[in-house]
């Protein structure tokens, strides 16, 4: 116990989560933008929108995020030379943050999109009738409703965001969790048990309220039919 | 409702005109996109014929390419009959009448179902190689299905449960009604219609298995991933052949989501539950879990 303890000293498992949590918010934002106007191309009268937003949610929503986030430090950077920052961490960890940003975009837009399916016809026909056109009526009309009804599926997106941030070790993004009890387990076999506890508990905590508050805001904001 | 109804209405001439310039300008901006990336690569000379020539040579595919392939499908196709008893077994365990089976089955699909899939990997990897239960080399691939199981396995044990809790109360009352058990029915009436109801999201989960498959690349299991990334270390092409691996998973993972679209359709009729969520909704291709 006491080996153990003095090895939580040693290696910084909070700021360990802490980067993991970095990563998950900014690839958040930006695929939640990425994700709401693929959304937006997809549910649009225009049909090379429409068919630009259903390829790029048919390839990345189909290859593995391994790949991907491996194809932005081998690929992009190992052999394009391209950086996002002077700084080499800086600019890995932007790179795994673009890597994981355009994976879940994907899965961001079908969830909208599938928030766009509860919202009954009434409401758009109403919309058109008052004059509004497309973008005005999705505006203001659509969209927010939408929004309402994807909270559920958005926060399985979140759920799976944050759990899927430790593959960024295949970006080589250093010190995030699943990286640091490599190195920890490797230090320290003989407390391999508490070790992977330690993380997989971190993980619980993380992610179990996120379920909760999200099953609880989608009853909430829930539009009353 | 589909969600090409909602927002506009057949076009008349005027909204006709405007489709049709947003068409001419949609189809001039993803062309100039897709142009502009061409052109930046090809600047960096990724066009470069020596960097594409080997993917069109038989002894690339047959020691690189279907080599990996084989071996992320060994794995993929053992984690998927794994995932498959494991979910039965606490899907039936989470719906058991003995409160204990529940609360525990319940505990062992929420704790899975919530820890990332690489740190379990990685765990088993490790402790596999301190076991001495394994040969050395056979830690990896064991650490993948194991991982791919826990994770998996937990999530069709929630189809499992959801799918009988959606079947219709009528299926388990006339059950009772001829005079079953409620474990009877459980067995014979509820259980075989919700695994009809479940088949498209299962097959859905096979993409996820077979993607998750990849992250072996990360604890040393030689897949598709990393002999795509042997390969270019070789030729010095890294970037082609990673997105010609990535073309592969796409196109399985592509027939894959397709037929659990079509076995949606053609399974309505066999059972009382639901096989897709809304008449035009595809398979939940958005439930959560299969962006893991």
């Amino acid at each position: 116990m006491e080996d153990y303890l003095s090895l939580l000293v040693e290696y910084d498992v909070l700021g360990a989560f802490w980067v993991n949590i970095q990563l998950t918010l900014w690839a958040g934002v930006w695929a939640l933008l990425l994700g709401t106007v693929l959304a937006l191309m997809r549910i649009s009268p225009i049909a090379s929108l429409q068919w630009l937003g259903a390829a790029y949610v048919n390839i990345f929503r189909n290859t593995p995020l391994t790949i991907i986030l491996a194809f932005g430090f081998l690929g992009l950077f190992g052999q394009l030379g391209f950086t996002l920052a002077e700084d080499l961490n800086v600019s890995l960890f932007r790179i795994a943050i673009l890597g994981l940003a355009i994976y879940h975009a994907a899965f961001v837009c079908e969830a909208i999109r599938s928030g766009v399916n509860t919202v009954p016809l009434g409401q758009a026909e109403a919309a058109r009738a008052i004059g509004l056109s497309f973008m005005p009526a999705a505006r203001l009309i659509i969209l927010p409703q939408a929004f309402r009804g994807a909270i559920a599926p958005l926060g399985n997106v979140l759920i799976a965001l944050i759990k899927n941030s430790t593959v960024a070790a295949a970006g080589s993004v250093a010190i995030e969790t699943s990286t640091v009890m490599k190195e920890m387990i490797e230090f320290r076999s003989d407390v391999i048990y508490p070790i992977f506890f330690t993380f997989a508990l971190g993980f619980v905590i993380l992610v179990i309220p996120i379920g909760l508050l999200t099953t609880w805001a989608s009853k909430k904001l829930a539009v009353a039919r | 409702m589909s969600a090409q109804q909602v927002l506009f209405d057949a076009p008349g001439p005027r909204s006709r005109r405007n489709i049709l310039i947003g068409n001419i300008i949609g189809a001039v901006l993803i062309v100039g996109l897709i142009g502009y990336l061409i052109m930046a690569l090809a600047a960096q000379g990724q066009f470069a014929p020596e960097k594409w020539t080997p993917f069109l040579e038989w002894d690339t595919w047959r020691f690189f390419l279907l080599e990996g392939l084989l071996y992320t499908l060994r794995a993929a196709a053992i984690s998927v009959v794994t995932s498959i008893v494991f979910g039965l077994i606490f899907g039936l365990g989470r719906l058991s009448h003995v409160a204990v089976i529940r609360w525990i089955s319940g505990i062992v699909v929420e704790f899975f179902r919530a820890v990332p899939v690489l740190l379990m990997m990685i765990f088993f990897w490790l402790l596999l190689g301190t076991l001495d239960l394994l040969r050395p080399q056979d830690s990896p691939f064991a650490a993948v299905v194991l991982g791919l199981t826990l994770y998996n396995g937990s999530v069709i044990a929630e189809l499992v449960r959801s799918g009988v809790y959606n079947l219709p109360k009528g299926q388990r009352e006339a059950g009772l009604a001829i005079g079953m058990t409620r474990s009877q029915s459980l067995r014979s009436i509820e259980v075989p219609q919700a695994l009809v109801a479940m088949l498209p999201a299962l097959v859905s989960q096979f993409v996820v298995i077979l993607k998750d498959s990849a992250l072996g690349y990360i604890i040393t299991y030689s897949e598709l991933l990393a002999y795509s990334r042997r390969l270019g270390s070789g030729e010095g092409n890294i970037f082609q052949a990673l997105i010609v691996a990535a073309v592969i998973f796409i196109i399985i993972n592509f027939m894959l989501t397709t037929f659990a679209t079509k076995l949606s359709g053609r399974l309505s009729f066999r059972t009382g539950g639901k096989t897709r969520k809304d008449k035009n909704e595809k398979v939940l291709v958005t439930d959560a879990t299969n962006a893991g």
